[in-house]
């Protein structure tokens, strides 16, 4: 049973959608029991990093999220993933869970347009789990104006648009996806099974 | 880096796919979700659903399918037609929608635009525009599928829907669309230079080189086509194909 984080913001119906046509079971929740009792965490996001992060303290996760992502495969997408981070340089700075060294910083590629939309290729750069049977050259689908700045070893893959963007990000079992696995078609899919075959 | 993308249109109306014919492997051609797993598997990097109902109830019928086709096709979905207001935009994004497209609305309230980059963000708004040839060589915004001309001069609305939030600028060209003569270059370069924000162009393609062409003359980030698909003249496989032969990034 995977755990969806629901406190409030983000792409929860697209990755439930994705989860049950995989055939993952899951449950949308925000209550401590349930995410204590769950095989594994998906916090999803979509929006500001302050707001969301605020969200995650008025529905006191914060905690309870930092202990489980010790003991479960955790993924974070998307804004979830950048939440992993120490802290956020977005509408000033905002500490983050801490579950990866780094910090997220806006984006600022030379002559190519904000926020990073589109399909965009992975470069594999270190072996992941999630990245069985998925190759460097695999297009997933990105949306977003800042990203993680963080030490090589935590990059299982990027992806190049006027910098080198990490795409997805580990350490241990907490992963983050800074693109949509649950939009990035058959390839997207792929990594959310090989998610669930962690559990 | 990043790929061009191509995104069939289904045109939809009371729940059912209009011009959907002769689509082979199919079992029911009317159906827009079907039709969504079709396109899904030819590998279109977007699917937009234009709702072209009258009806309050048939809108209803929309977020149906919106919300059946998000559970099957795992690409983004963006739906446009009709929309009025930001509850509107929720509704379909409650659905499973992840993107509004939004035209004639955001000519009659510009405010629009910007309350809906407020509420959801500008990735999920994108703001349709039409327009054709002026007298004055400019390029005129139209709505109501081109019956009235509002005197808006195109590149200085898409200029303004930029600096309200829009994320995305769907440009269809009257002038081009249904001539099957190729996508209208010079708008789509007028346009992409005043935008910080990625433009789909529409309207006017015929046959495999009216793409390249687009990507490689004009600084579109995607191109939407409808009828082209629904009649299977074309399918995405053969578009992006022809694209990889052109040195065109592709997914």
């Amino acid at each position: 049973m995977i755990a969806i984080i629901d406190y409030g913001a983000g792409n929860l119906f697209s990755v439930k959608n994705a989860l049950e046509y995989i055939g993952l079971s899951y449950t949308i929740t925000n209550a401590p029991e349930e995410i204590n009792k769950a095989g594994g965490i998906i916090l999803p996001g979509v929006g500001a990093f302050p707001a969301a992060m605020q969200m995650l303290k008025s529905h006191n996760l914060v905690e309870i999220l930092q202990a489980q992502a010790q003991k479960k495969p955790f993924l974070g997408i998307c804004l979830g993933m950048q939440m992993l981070f120490e802290q956020s340089e977005e509408f000033g700075i905002t500490a983050g869970l801490s579950l990866i060294p780094g910090r997220v910083v806006p984006m600022r590629p030379q002559g190519l347009k904000i926020p990073h939309m589109g399909w965009n290729e992975l470069v594999v750069s270190h072996p992941s789990p999630l990245l069985a049977g998925v190759s460097s050259g695999a297009y997933v689908y990105f949306v977003h104006s800042f990203c993680a700045a963080c030490e090589d070893d935590y990059i299982a893959a990027y992806c190049e648009y006027g910098q080198k963007v990490p795409a997805l990000v580990q350490k241990g079992y907490v992963f983050g996806a800074q693109f949509h696995p649950e939009k990035s078609g058959e390839v997207g899919l792929l990594m959310l099974k090989n998610f669930g075959g962690l559990l | 880096m990043l790929a061009k993308r191509i995104i069939p249109c289904l045109d939809v109306r009371d729940g059912r796919v209009v011009k959907g014919v002769n689509f082979i492997g199919i079992q029911d051609v009317g159906d827009p979700v079907e039709c969504a797993k079709m396109y899904g598997r030819q590998g279109a990097d977007e699917i937009t659903f234009l709702d072209i109902t009258a009806t309050h109830e048939g809108r209803k019928t929309m977020l149906d399918v919106v919300e059946r086709t998000a559970r099957q096709v795992f690409v983004p979905l963006t739906v446009g037609g009709g929309i009025r207001t930001t509850e509107d935009m929720r509704a379909l994004l409650r659905a499973g929608a992840d993107k509004i497209s939004i035209n004639s609305a955001a000519v009659r309230d510009p405010s629009l635009v910007q309350q809906a980059a407020d509420q959801f963000g500008s990735q999920c708004v994108v703001v349709a525009i039409d327009a054709r040839k002026n007298q004055t060589g400019g390029y005129s915004v139209v709505i109501n599928g081109g019956r009235i001309d509002t005197g808006l001069d195109a590149v200085k609305w898409a200029q303004q829907v930029y600096k309200l939030g829009a994320g995305e600028i769907l440009l269809t060209s009257m002038d081009a669309d249904g001539t099957k003569n190729g996508f209208d270059l010079p708008m789509l370069n007028a346009v992409c230079e005043q935008v910080g924000i990625p433009v789909i162009a529409s309207g006017g393609c015929g046959c495999l080189e009216h793409f390249s062409q687009v990507f490689l003359q004009t600084k579109a980030d995607a191109a939407l086509a409808a009828s082209l698909f629904h009649y299977r003249e074309l399918t995405v496989g053969q578009v992006k194909a022809h694209l990889r032969e052109n040195q065109i990034p592709v997914r």
